[in-house]
């Protein structure tokens, strides 16, 4: 499933525009504390986190993720969200919770881990 | 036998706006090198891990990639103020970082386990008011 799918199926809008929404989802993951996610992210992945400073593009960026999933309608802030940019990292944010996020992504065939 | 790249990077103690910052430039000159796959990865997990425990423990320090032929070196050096109980340090989930490291996340004591497990080979030397110096190798092969 790609960024764009992913989207659509969290009824998600792009706080990233310019960035191209082809790349592959190959796991989902969702925890806020970022030294937690750097020990368990992977390539790919689709992470659900309600933070948005700066620190979050760069932890994302440097573990290969697919995009940054933002729950509730969370926005970010505009310095994070042009360091997503010139970094190619989408961000997508959602109306649905986290919980509801990661039911749709489970249910829709993402596992945890990269298979 | 010589570096083939080797660059440091100073980095500021509590600078949370630039942290990362040196991890990004470092997967870049990788990449540059062809360095791809399982290995960027890890020096990319480590040198973050290692960037932020400078910013958020230390006084202040650098951090210095060097690239050979075999492998990639990663050294940190900072000037203070120095792990009293590097056996407390190692073990996950222990963490002594501030609460404004906390708020934005960090703190899950996670780092310096995470750099030794990433790393192919891992050592940390420490004196409490002088520094503390870890080297990280990972193969290329």
């Amino acid at each position: 499933m790609t960024v764009s799918e992913v989207r659509e199926l969290i009824q998600g809008e792009s706080l990233t525009p310019e960035v191209p929404e082809e790349k592959e989802v190959l796991c989902g993951y969702a925890c806020d504390l970022l030294s937690w996610v750097m020990a368990h992210g992977d390539e790919g992945m689709a992470w659900v986190t309600v933070q948005t400073h700066l620190n979050v593009v760069a932890v994302a960026v440097l573990s290969d993720m697919a995009c940054i999933i933002l729950p509730e309608g969370i926005r970010m802030e505009e310095e994070s969200l042009k360091k997503a940019t010139g970094e190619g990292m989408c961000v997508l944010t959602s109306p649905l919770t986290t919980y509801e996020i990661c039911f749709r992504l489970m249910t829709s065939g993402i596992p945890p881990h990269v298979q | 036998m010589d570096a083939l790249i080797r660059q440091t990077y100073p980095v500021a103690s509590a600078d949370y706006t630039s942290a990362g910052q040196a991890s990004g430039d470092i997967k870049r000159r990788l990449k540059k090198l062809g360095i791809g796959g399982d290995v960027l990865r890890r020096v990319s997990v480590a040198s973050y891990e290692v960037e932020l425990n400078l910013v958020i423990h230390s006084l202040g320090g650098e951090l210095t990639l060097s690239v050979y032929p075999e492998y990639v070196e990663l050294v940190s050096r900072d000037v203070g103020p120095g792990i009293p109980d590097l056996s407390l340090a190692m073990r996950e989930g222990w963490s002594t970082a501030s609460d404004e490291a906390r708020s934005l996340g960090f703190g899950a004591g996670m780092g310096l386990p995470n750099m030794k497990r990433n790393a192919s080979d891992f050592e940390i030397k420490s004196e409490v008011g002088v520094g503390t110096e870890i080297t990280m190798k990972f193969n290329l092969a």
